[in-house]
């Protein structure tokens, strides 16, 4: 967009090339925090117009904002944050881009380069610190190479396998002046990721498709870091191969295919598991087999062959020995894959798992009181696929993978990889500024909203217009979940007590609404949606509720929990009455 | 049982040198022994130094894992940025050599002794004192091991030991 053929020759300081460069990226919107190390480059800031800068109450809250912004868009998110204290505070959201694979760029001020490794005021060693926590990262020792390393911090940060960079600015180099000169591309010897995929692969992988009865196509959140979502599809429809996700792979296939299964894993739909466990193929498409998805590694998918579609070959074979490693690009390979192959053979395989969909579907009972899943579920209905879902960590985390049929990609966001509470606030105000098509949906517990509750302001002081959703059940209810289980219901500092969050809302400039029984559920939600802007609604849930299907981790699927028929306990010590059952399936 | 697990895994478990070719860039060894211990991978020995091309950094890394490990290792160590080329020296026919310089107690009796264990081994001594001498050992590993074996039984006072530099061999006629 902007080819800067004319750049002027005039000197100017780092703080004045730094957001230069940010503009030469088309960086719309930064997420960030100033503080004295980078009183100069917010200096800079201050008069441009080209860059939206987005207060946020905490840096962490920066860091998932710039994440919330990259899921939503597929753009890379910007932070920018002071030294010292500044910096360390993004470390959990930097941590959480790279397990999830975000494409953000994180900017943090330093001391002057001749203070470096004296204990000045407000230093870190933040380089040191995220090393094993970045895709890479950068310390700027001198003016003249700022320009080309933020070129670069962008381009490692969104090709391959996609991941946070950090940019260490030291005070000084970026008060230096010199001449602006914005490289036009970038090529690093060291760096050149994969994208196609090698065809002696490609035909081994055709090979296995086509002698394949039962094969499952495993999708994770690759396909959709590569908006790979169309092909996928035509993959699916042209092979008649039914699709399970990851967490992360949730709307990379519409959930209201046939061909779809839902979610798999420790906590997905008893038949995606089923099937996986029984079929005779396994097509990891940017998936990496991850614990939580795998269970006893080498009981998974016992009877497949497996073919790894990953752009990182690390990945490979890491936790499962593959029979058919593809590297490349996920949208890349299918589209050479497409041509290749034919349509299966797979109605009786079809047929039998439509059959364990009847028989064991998503359920639970509906009572007086309120169940999580209800509340995601009415939402789900109301929706239609059409809203950018952000769930927290936690139970809420694993019904909102189940009950939402989603539909497009880019509109389930999560921490899956670090489980990251307090995700879920901060990562939707980014989502929001990324997305004005869709309503934008934070699902957080009782738990995870204490964690970040700071970006309420955020929130009001942006008028950013999330339906904010609290699921109250008084519990870090996955851990009482566990405890349950698995630790003879000792209940170790897991009920939490929490502020009136009607109030809270209400204190911030926001409305608030609330729901303690069931038939209140349907209209809280609608009066949510129906606000214009922010808007919060607290559901006061079950207290004990158990999420199933459950693998227990580090088993296998031999030791699948499905969902019981009794009913969960009641709020407040009162029963539980008028338990309706209510059934609900994927595909 | 776990016991049988381990030592599989243990008869497979083979030395590696693995020879890095990466960016001379700050802190780019930082990042290859943050890998190692990150990970949890063994790491023997690295060394690291300047090529015939300034702005390239050979790193000799020996390592010791089962296949599965090492194919991660080297997989990991391409995924750096900063990586140019990752090479398995072990399946090739590869010349290593490293450098030990040994300081031993003397006494006027068993210099003789020492001085005769140093020149069968081919080794300098490069500084002495009426007290001490000080030798220079160059071989490969197992030669270096094997002259500090040597000279065990003498007074060994300080011992300090490159680590493996390698390269592959070019040679490819009948030996």
């Amino acid at each position: 967009m902007t080819q800067q053929t004319t750049t002027p020759q005039r000197q100017m300081t780092g703080a004045e090339i730094f957001v230069r460069s940010l503009i030469e990226e088309n960086v719309e919107i930064v997420f960030g925090y100033p503080g004295g190390a980078v009183i100069g480059i917010y200096d800079a800031l201050h008069d441009i117009s080209d860059i939206k800068h987005i207060l946020t109450r905490h840096e962490q809250g920066a860091v998932h904002a710039a994440e919330g912004y990259a899921k939503a868009s597929g753009r890379p998110g910007v932070a920018l944050v002071t030294s010292g204290p500044g910096a360390t505070n993004t470390v959990t959201g930097i941590a959480d881009a790279y397990m999830d694979s975000i494409p953000i760029v994180v900017f943090t001020g330093q001391v002057a380069l001749k203070l470096i490794g004296n204990d000045a005021f407000q230093e870190a060693d933040i380089v040191g610190i995220t090393r094993p926590i970045t895709k890479h990262s950068y310390l700027v020792r001198d003016v003249n190479e700022l320009a080309t390393t933020i070129k670069e911090a962008f381009y490692v940060a969104t090709t391959g396998r996609p991941g946070p960079v950090l940019v260490d600015l030291p005070k000084d180099v970026m008060a230096t002046k010199t001449i602006f000169n914005y490289p036009k591309s970038v090529k690093l010897r060291s760096y050149q990721p994969h994208v196609e995929g090698n065809q002696k692969q490609l035909d081994k992988a055709v090979a296995l498709i086509s002698k394949a009865k039962r094969p499952v196509l495993y999708v994770g959140g690759g396909a959709i870091l590569s908006n790979a979502a169309g092909e996928l599809k035509k993959f699916a429809h042209k092979t008649k191969i039914p699709v399970t996700t990851t967490l992360h792979g949730l709307g990379a296939f519409p959930e209201t295919d046939e061909l779809s299964l839902g979610m798999l894993g420790m906590h997905g739909t008893w038949y995606s598991n089923t099937a996986v466990n029984y079929c005779d193929l396994l097509i990891a498409v940017g998936a990496r087999f991850d614990d939580r998805v795998t269970g006893k590694t080498d009981a998974f998918a016992p009877e497949a062959k497996k073919i790894h579609i990953d752009v990182d070959p690390s990945n490979i074979s890491k936790n499962v020995k593959v029979d058919v490693p593809i590297v490349g690009d996920v949208k890349k390979v299918l589209q050479q894959l497409l041509p290749l192959v034919s349509a299966l053979d797979t109605k009786d395989w079809i047929q039998t798992i439509k059959n364990w969909k009847e028989e064991h579907p998503l359920r639970y009972n509906n009572g007086k009181y309120i169940r999580m899943q209800h509340v995601i579920q009415k939402i789900s209905e109301m929706t239609k696929g059409k809203a950018v879902m952000i769930s927290d960590v936690g139970q809420h985390q694993m019904w909102m993978a189940q009950f939402y049929q989603y539909i497009y990609p880019r509109t389930h966001l999560t921490s899956g990889g670090l489980g990251t509470m307090g995700f879920s606030l901060p990562a939707s105000v980014g989502a929001a500024f990324a997305r004005k098509d869709f309503p934008i949906v934070s699902i957080s517990g009782d738990g995870g909203i204490q964690m970040n509750i700071q970006e309420l302001a955020t929130i009001r002081e942006y008028n950013v217009p999330v339906k904010i959703i609290i699921l109250n059940n008084g519990y870090l209810g996955m851990v009482r979940q566990w405890q349950e289980l698995f630790w003879r219901k000792r209940y170790s500092h897991v009920e939490m007590l929490s502020p009136d969050y009607v109030k809270v809302a209400e204190a911030y400039g926001i409305p608030g609404f609330r729901a303690t029984v069931t038939n209140e559920v349907e209209d809280v939600i609608k009066q949510l949606f129906a606000t214009d802007g922010p808007a919060l609604a607290e559901f006061k849930v079950v207290k004990e509720d158990n999420v199933y299907p459950m693998i227990p981790a580090g088993q296998t699927y031999h030791e699948i929990i499905d969902i019981p028929n009794e009913k969960s306990a009641p709020i407040e010590g009162e029963e539980q009455t008028d338990l309706e059952m209510v059934t609900f399936s994927k595909g | 049982m776990s016991e049988t697990i381990e030592q599989s895994i243990a008869q497979t478990a083979r030395k590696h040198t693995i020879s890095l070719l990466l960016e001379n860039k700050f802190g780019a060894l930082n990042r290859v022994a943050g890998m190692f211990s990150a990970k949890g991978y063994n790491l023997e020995s690295i060394t690291v130094g300047p090529t015939e091309d300034a702005s390239v950094s050979r790193m000799t890394i020996v390592t010791k894992g089962d296949d599965a490990i090492i194919e991660q290792i080297i997989k990991q160590l391409n995924k750096l940025i900063d990586t140019l080329k990752v090479v398995d020296l072990t399946y090739d026919s590869f010349m290593e050599r490293e450098l030990a310089l040994i300081k031993i107690g003397t006494t006027p009796e068993n210099r003789p002794e020492i001085m005769q264990v140093v020149e069968i081994f081919q080794a300098k001594i490069i500084d002495i004192s009426h007290k001490t001498l000080t030798v220079e050992a160059t071989g490969s590993g197992q030669k270096v091991d094997a002259i500090i074996k040597m000279l065990k039984p003498f007074h060994i006072k300080e011992i300090a030991r490159t680590g493996r530099v390698a390269l592959k061999r070019e040679f490819v006629g009948e030996v």
